[in-house]
């Protein structure tokens, strides 16, 4: 990213030792890229795809169309948690009541769609209620106390690990309570299932490749002409169609493995509402003034202050976010298993949506990382962890690989920043 | 197009601008005390449109804490401050931005991880009703910016400040500070923390602000780095005001007495100030 050249018009400044540098090709700049260890997504597109390739030989039915929706739908829950974690992690803060928060979500929309409440049921008294209205419900909680925890956190100043560690353990809480006398809540309501089990037909997946693909490039013109308007260089130009064309591709492919899968046959909705997140979460963290303060409180929380940014407000809005973003992800995992039961939210939720977001490129401290790093992050996990399932390994076995993972990821991304550091960059 | 609001201040580079005759900030006898300890006594301090004014003191002079009323952090506790020839009234940090007041504070300006168009325009992106950033207009307005405060030396204005030099990052800090219709520019320490050529680079980014007839207070420890750009130099000693030096007719010495031992010789040439101590 070295374009946009500041014209020169030396006056009298002692140190113009301005060196013109010629525009270095794309290879070139990649290259410099690698030795500045300015890595990117590389390391992590380069380890899937190792990942990938180890397991297709590994295993005989890892590389199948059924198996790619498989993971799809095992990747949308821990996917929709990460895409919440970047936000936190930005801020350079963490949460770790999203866990449990997802899983009062899944009660709360198993409880809403409940026909024939019982005396105990906390929404006996609304249930039952339209689908789509329990989700929007369970979403709104959860990002509710989000904002709760964020409030705590922002306005009185008590650290983020704290708040919303007594978080996890509240949550849990509640939902042991609530699910105490009953144990399961099995969900029928076809909306929510259809968030796990929802296959759009051959054709169907097919327009959705088209609107995507079609969208991108008509964002890209827009891009174009937009910076031709202000008589800027449009940066890498052919960078920017290779995406278009690649992201065509993608589109196409994956519609195409879809569509040719057996069992679950045709592109899965969960794996839709991944991508609409994704879209949606980017564009919030890349083109708004919000998602700007994020990576600025981030960067330098005094800096923003100073800059007339009302931190407190952003910090709110980032726990917002994240509840949300768990509720969501708590209500795709529940619709995958058509019920809520003791264990809602448990186990390894947490931690591997906090590895995904890491191992996707998040730091931990705050100002550095993007959206898309929690999409490919919880693919590496999901994809892992699927693989060695599937060639008959145990639970064990797959902790033990994960975490080799998420190490190895912080590592590479450590021993980058140093060598960002040295090379003065 | 119209003359956006963001639009950079009048580029008047061509002839050196002669001192207007009032000041554009007058403050006179201010008073601050925090519990017991009296912070400022009675200080009268003054910058005309065009000039270098250098504030100096040993630590504990009560240099940040003037500035601090003047930027609206503090309020003094006694003590007239008028702006434009005008009484006015700063009670917070928003009142001096309108009066067109921008402090540039040591090291807390930027954000690492953000690039330079983006540091420039933080907290007053431009945006579209959508909330969209309006990316083109802000990266345009920031090459003009710097260009015409003649910041040469970077590179690519979309890498990260992380990436500057120390004297680029101050670069960015006081463009950021200029580009918004400012009137009087404080520097706190902007040279503290960089090497000669830097603080060349730097210096005369200075004298490039007081040419294009902005009123520049300049904080610094380094007599060298004064004497080179200063027009005037204000001491304060224990909270009080010492004097006010014409730097053509004063020397580093002299200074120097008057920090360390508060020597009040008030130069001659200087316009006493109406109501100051004899």
């Amino acid at each position: 990213m070295t374009e946009a050249q500041v014209e020169i018009v030396g006056q009298d400044a002692p140190t113009a030792a301005v060196e013109e540098e010629a525009p270095r090709s794309l290879v070139g700049r990649a290259i410099d890229n690698v030795r500045t260890g300015n890595l990117g997504i590389l390391p992590i597109v380069i380890g899937l795809a190792i990942i990938i390739v180890f397991f297709s030989f590994k295993a005989t039915n890892f590389f199948t169309a059924n198996n790619f929706n498989n993971i799809v739908i095992q990747l949308a829950g821990t996917c929709m948690l990460a895409f919440g974690v970047v936000f936190v992690l930005l801020l350079g803060e963490i949460d770790l009541s999203i866990g449990y928060l997802s899983g009062l979500a899944a009660v709360a929309v198993a409880e809403l769609q409940l026909p024939g409440t019982g005396q105990d049921a906390p929404f006996s008294w609304i249930a039952p209620v339209n689908g789509l209205l329990a989700i929007v419900i369970a979403v709104a909680i959860a990002g509710a106390l989000g904002a709760a925890q964020g409030t705590i956190v922002a306005k009185i100043g008590v650290p983020s690990f704290v708040v919303t560690l007594a978080g996890l353990l509240i949550f849990q809480g509640v939902i042991l309570q609530i699910l105490e006398v009953r144990g399961t809540i099995l969900i029928q309501d076809h909306w929510i299932n259809d968030t796990a089990y929802y296959y759009f037909s051959k054709e169907a997946g097919w327009i959705i490749a088209a609107i995507v693909s079609g969208l991108y490039a008509a964002f890209a013109i827009v891009h174009v002409l937009a910076q031709r308007r202000a008589g800027l260089a449009v940066r890498a130009p052919y960078m920017l169609l290779a995406k278009v064309v690649g992201l065509a591709i993608a589109c196409f492919g994956v519609v195409a493995i879809c569509n040719h899968a057996t069992v679950p046959r045709g592109l899965p909705l969960a794996g839709v509402l991944v991508i609409i997140f994704l879209v949606v979460l980017t564009y919030v963290a890349k083109r708004t003034t919000f998602g700007r303060h994020v990576y600025a409180v981030g960067g330098n929380a005094e800096a923003a202050r100073r800059a007339g940014i009302n931190v407190a407000r952003i910090r709110i809005l980032v726990f917002v976010i994240s509840g949300a973003m768990a509720g969501v992800g708590g209500i795709i995992l529940a619709a995958n298993v058509n019920s809520v039961d003791l264990n809602v939210g448990g186990g390894t939720l947490l931690l591997n949506a906090i590895a995904a977001a890491v191992i996707g490129g998040v730091s931990l401290f705050g100002g550095r990382g993007e959206v898309r790093g929690a999409l490919l992050g919880s693919l590496v996990i999901v994809t892992v962890s699927n693989g060695l399932n599937t060639a008959g390994y145990k639970a064990g076995v797959i902790y033990v690989i994960t975490g080799i993972i998420l190490l190895l990821a912080v590592t590479l991304d450590t021993v980058a920043r140093r060598l960002q550091v040295r090379s003065g960059r | 197009m119209e003359a956006p609001s963001w639009a950079p201040p009048p580029v008047d580079v061509v002839g050196k601008p002669t001192l207007s005759e009032t000041p554009l900030l007058e403050l006179r006898g201010i008073t601050k005390s925090f519990g017991s300890v009296q912070a400022l006594t009675d200080v009268d301090f003054e910058v005309r449109d065009g000039e270098v004014m250098a504030l100096v003191g040993d630590n504990g002079a009560g240099k940040s804490t003037l500035i601090k009323c003047i930027a609206g952090i503090h309020t003094a506790d006694h003590g007239e401050i008028s702006f434009d020839g005008q009484p006015v009234h700063i009670h917070g940090p928003k009142d001096s931005a309108k009066l067109g007041i921008e402090v540039v504070y040591q090291d807390l300006a930027l954000c690492d991880n953000l690039d330079v168009v983006q540091n420039m325009y933080l907290g007053r992106e431009l945006r579209d009703w959508l909330f969209r950033l309006k990316e083109a207009p802000m990266e345009q307005r920031t090459a003009e910016t710097l260009k015409s405060l003649a910041v040469t030396t970077i590179r690519s204005i979309r890498q990260p400040v992380a990436s500057l030099s120390g004297g680029q990052r101050q670069s960015v800090a006081v463009a950021k500070a200029v580009q918004w219709n400012s009137r009087l520019v404080i520097l706190d320490e902007p040279t503290a923390a960089l090497g000669v050529a830097q603080t060349e680079q730097v210096l005369a980014l200075v004298k490039r602000l007081a040419e294009r007839g902005l009123a520049v207070v300049l904080i610094s420890h380094n007599l060298h780095d004064i004497f080179e750009v200063a027009t005037r130099i204000t001491v304060l000693r224990l909270g009080r005001d010492i004097g006010v030096y014409e730097r053509e007719k004063t020397t580093q010495q002299e200074v120097v007495q008057a920090i360390t031992a508060g020597v009040p010789t008030k130069v001659s040439g200087i316009p006493e100030p109406a109501g100051a101590t004899p």
